[in-house]
């Protein structure tokens, strides 16, 4: 289980990495938006997986490796994190402040979403 | 992983997009990074699921930790073009192990998690204390490193990613 778990990471990652360049690509935004495109799909499907597995019991599996492993592997809280730092050590405080916050609101209404979505 | 190395004539580092001739195996090495960073994460979560209401210290000390990584990971690269050896680094190392290592989705879930079992304060101080963190964290890392290369000696032009000739 913890082999697919894993498996399962690394394809979330290289999802990860065609996104972001994908987005980053067509992106004229004053910050980088491909971990916030990222994060924010993520923290949707993983609130419509973990809405699922509570409608559907038994499935602990499938929910850990979508859940821990896939969109474990696809969002990151570390690029995040670098991009927050590089704004404010770039004296775009503002910048840095705003892109956490839309970030974070958007992942969390992002992630009741995905809950409210699957577990009606 | 010498495919990854860049055609000389298109390994120019002004240009801010990866050799679209490289992307599979990019897309490849981030998988096998991304494979061993969620298998860490997932082995020390496993050991660990938290109580309800209770702090998810796992996840938390996972993002900061990984954020504190890449910001010096990423601050010892830019030393260089993003081209040849560095390039790999950065994608296995940086984009893969510690991008699936850290995670947003379950950090998100968690605080949802801890605000609608009604433990609204802990779940707000746990949504700022790891965004908070985390950046100054990497921050901290991108700084501390910064000052630690500039006081060595330049011997960095010897070592440079070999074959990005011109």
């Amino acid at each position: 289980m913890i082999v697919l778990l894993a498996l399962a990471g690394g394809l979330g990652a290289a999802s990860r990495f065609t996104v972001d360049t994908w987005v980053a690509r067509r992106s004229r935004a004053p910050f980088p938006l491909g971990t916030l495109v990222v994060n924010v799909t993520a923290c949707l499907l993983l609130g419509a997986v973990v809405g699922w597995a509570l409608t559907h019991p038994g499935h602990g599996g499938v929910r850990a490796v979508l859940g821990v492993g896939f969109l474990g592997g696809y969002s990151t809280f570390s690029t995040a994190s670098v991009e927050g730092a590089r704004l404010l050590l770039a004296g775009r405080g503002a910048a840095a402040a705003l892109h956490a916050l839309v970030m974070l609101a958007a992942g969390l209404v992002a992630a009741v979403a995905g809950l409210w979505l699957t577990s009606r | 992983m010498a495919a990854l190395t860049p055609p000389g004539h298109s390994g120019a580092p002004s240009s801010p997009l990866p050799d679209a001739l490289a992307l599979p195996a990019a897309a490849a090495l981030v998988a096998a990074g991304g494979t061993v960073g969620v298998l860490i994460r997932a082995l020390l979560a496993q050991s660990s699921a938290p109580a309800a209401g209770a702090w998810p210290w796992t996840t938390f000390g996972i993002n900061v930790v990984g954020s504190l990584l890449l910001g010096g990971l990423l601050a010892v690269l830019q030393r260089g073009p993003d081209v040849g050896r560095r390039r790999v680094v950065r994608l296995g190392l940086g984009t893969g192990v510690l991008g699936g290592f850290t995670t947003y989705s379950t950090f998100a879930l968690e605080v949802e998690q801890l605000v609608a079992d009604g433990h609204a304060v802990v779940g707000a101080a746990y949504a700022a204390a790891s965004v908070v963190l985390g950046i100054a964290a990497a921050g901290a890392a991108i700084v501390t490193v910064g000052h630690v290369l500039d006081r060595r000696p330049a011997r960095t032009a010897v070592d440079d990613a070999p074959g990005d000739g011109s």
